[in-house]
């Protein structure tokens, strides 16, 4: 468990983060850390404001108040390929696919590889393809990149979206219900995939429902309620009942 | 940062779909390319002239006519969008097209003095490299293609309009204009190059017609484009979820006006080759053409509600409305009829694609 004092520089710092829509304060002087190589759980009943949350950070809308610091420097993200830039990858809770597209072109959406012949560039379909199959074997999902993703199980179009956030290096994932609607084996391999993104010093984000997801793999928990952050504390100093009752308003703050 | 793996991933759940049930043979295109082929052998049997050299290259020349229009529009429709904006495209670049190169061609015209002059038998000549006058009088054609699509496209991406109001606008615009500056009066392609013009348009090589191979050259370069780069990935992502493509970086803005651009341009070339074969481009040409055109693409399997389509369909579409035309002719049916069973046509093409799909 990677002790948060001790980690360094945090590699996502938000401060005093705020967002009005209109007359509605969906989020209200939210602070958060995230160290490199740790996950947090972050937790809320719906419209607690998770989602706004996300959404700032990936570069979806900007804050109306605070201050994103990634890896100690200010950011301002105008679209989420500026947050992607940086090394921000999200797995959107609609996984964001193009069902029409096979599973490798997916993967792949926006970054293409490409070969070159004289002034033309052509999609390279093979090395797309090889480098999907990879990261599906590294994801132990059983999908094939020549297939599309129509004809796909909820759990194969969610290793397609996240194999997308292994394809570059990036330093904070977040992850939106990945394990909403899986099968139990396929929990089992997202949460393991989540234990090596840590191995790898990568910060993740997990925002989920699921008690006993965000107790298996989370180093810290922070639960919103009304737009406000009500506690932030280690796995280990908390219960899935303290949980609960932070989340429901049982128990005001902890 | 490659994860190390465990073991080799095994496919014990997940067969390989079957040869006939993805890629082509999965598609409305295909099953429309079969009925066709079995079209074309009942034609065989049932009219003796029907496969006679002048008729086939009767009906690959009338086919063409459309089906540059229709690999156009067939972009349009795998991003999700539409252009009601063709036929009259088609009729303003023809009227600008004769327009400018009777311009150039006229001595006392503006600018005509750079391109010809009088010689001594006093008939015009042109004063330099033949030919000269035929590109720019098409060039002017297509830049105002160029232009009327980007004005489409940037409505539609920018401003967020909805592509059939937009384009359904710029087919009255662009009519209207055609109406303004002919003065409703039929243009003539004339002067020294339009000999060159006809020859290109009406033409034919070696018993093919020229606009046919335009065509295929077109198709082909559409096949590539579309599957083999970064462009037609992005559209077909574009047609198979908007939001998706935004997500993950797809300059969606930029894509979009391209797509309009193209089909606006492939429009107006499609409506100079036209005008070559009807020897002038009238104010009223094309008219309604936009119909024939999005009926042929959705015929071949483009799909309006975006994300499918191919050049294949879009020319196979064409295809099978001409040869379907040419049969009731042949057959001495009335020509009434032919708008009718074009209608019958695209619902069943729709219809047996749907119950297909069911059935999967």
């Amino acid at each position: 468990m990677v002790d948060a004092a001790a980690a360094g520089q945090p590699v996502l710092e938000l401060t005093g983060i705020g967002k009005d829509f209109g007359a509605i304060r969906a989020l209200h002087g939210m602070d958060i850390q995230i160290f490199p190589g740790e996950v947090v759980g972050l937790m809320g009943d719906n419209g607690a404001g998770k989602s706004t949350l996300v959404k700032i950070i990936a570069g979806n809308f900007a804050p109306s108040h605070g201050e994103i610091r990634f890896e100690g420097k200010t950011v301002h993200f105008h679209r989420p390929v500026d947050a992607r830039a940086v090394g921000i990858e999200v797995v959107y809770q609609d996984l964001a696919l193009a069902d029409n597209l096979t599973a490798a072109a997916n993967v792949f959406l926006g970054r293409e590889l490409q070969r070159s012949f004289g002034p033309f560039h052509f999609l390279d379909h093979k090395a797309m393809a090889a480098r999907a199959l990879e990261l599906f074997g590294e994801l132990r999902s059983e999908t094939r990149p020549q297939h599309l993703v129509k004809q796909m199980s909820g759990g194969q179009r969610q290793a397609v979206a996240i194999a997308r956030t292994r394809l570059s290096n990036a330093k904070l994932v977040m992850m939106d219900e990945p394990t909403a609607a899986i099968s139990v084996r396929q929990v089992e391999q997202v949460l393991s995939l989540i234990h090596r993104l840590k191995e790898q010093g990568v910060a993740v984000m997990l925002i989920s429902h699921r008690m006993p997801d965000v107790f298996a793999v989370c180093d810290r928990v922070v639960v919103m309620r009304r737009g406000e952050k009500k506690a932030d504390r280690p796995i280990r100093d908390t219960s899935p009942e303290e949980v609960t009752a932070l989340i429901t308003g049982a128990k005001e703050t902890a | 940062m490659a994860l190390p793996m465990e073991s080799p991933i095994s496919f014990a759940n997940v067969g390989h779909v079957r040869w006939w049930r993805r890629g082509f043979f999965n598609s409305q295109t295909a099953y429309v390319t079969f009925a066709l082929l079995v079209l074309l052998v009942v034609m065989h049997f049932a009219s003796p002239y029907f496969f006679t050299e002048g008729n086939v290259q009767n009906v690959a020349k009338n086919f063409s006519f459309i089906a540059i229009a229709a690999l156009g529009v067939t972009f349009v429709i795998i991003t999700g969008g539409i252009d009601l904006s063709v036929g009259s495209m088609m009729c303003l670049s023809a009227m600008v097209t004769s327009m400018v190169m009777t311009g150039l061609s006229t001595p006392g015209m503006p600018g005509a003095s750079l391109f010809v002059h009088i010689a001594a038998d006093g008939k015009t000549a042109a004063a330099n490299v033949p030919g000269l006058i035929l590109i720019v009088s098409v060039l002017a054609g297509l830049g105002t293609a160029l232009v009327v699509g980007f004005v489409n496209g940037f409505c539609i991406a920018v401003f967020g309009l909805s592509p059939f109001v937009t384009t359904l606008g710029m087919l009255s615009i662009v009519r209207g204009l055609g109406y303004v500056i002919s003065n409703g009066r039929g243009s003539f392609p004339g002067g020294p190059d339009a000999g060159y013009f006809y020859a290109l348009t009406s033409g034919d090589v070696l018993g093919i017609p020229a606009p046919f191979i335009y065509l295929v050259i077109l198709a082909a370069v559409m096949a590539v484009v579309l599957h083999h780069t970064t462009f037609g990935r992005h559209v077909f992502a574009l047609g198979g979820n908007e939001k998706a493509a935004e997500l993950t970086g797809i300059p969606v803005v930029r894509v979009k006006i391209e797509v309009y651009v193209i089909c606006a341009m492939a429009a107006g070339l499609q409506g100079i080759i036209v005008s070559g074969w009807l020897g002038s481009a009238p104010a009223n040409m094309a008219t309604s053409y936009e119909l024939n055109v999005i009926a042929a693409a959705v015929i071949g399997g483009a799909n309006l509600a975006g994300g499918i389509g191919g050049p294949l369909g879009a020319i196979v579409g064409c295809v099978l409305l001409e040869v379907i035309r040419n049969g009731l002719v042949l057959a001495q049916v009335n020509s009434y009829w032919q708008q009718a069973l074009v209608g019958v046509i695209i619902i069943l093409a729709v219809l047996v694609d749907r119950i297909r799909s069911r059935m999967m």
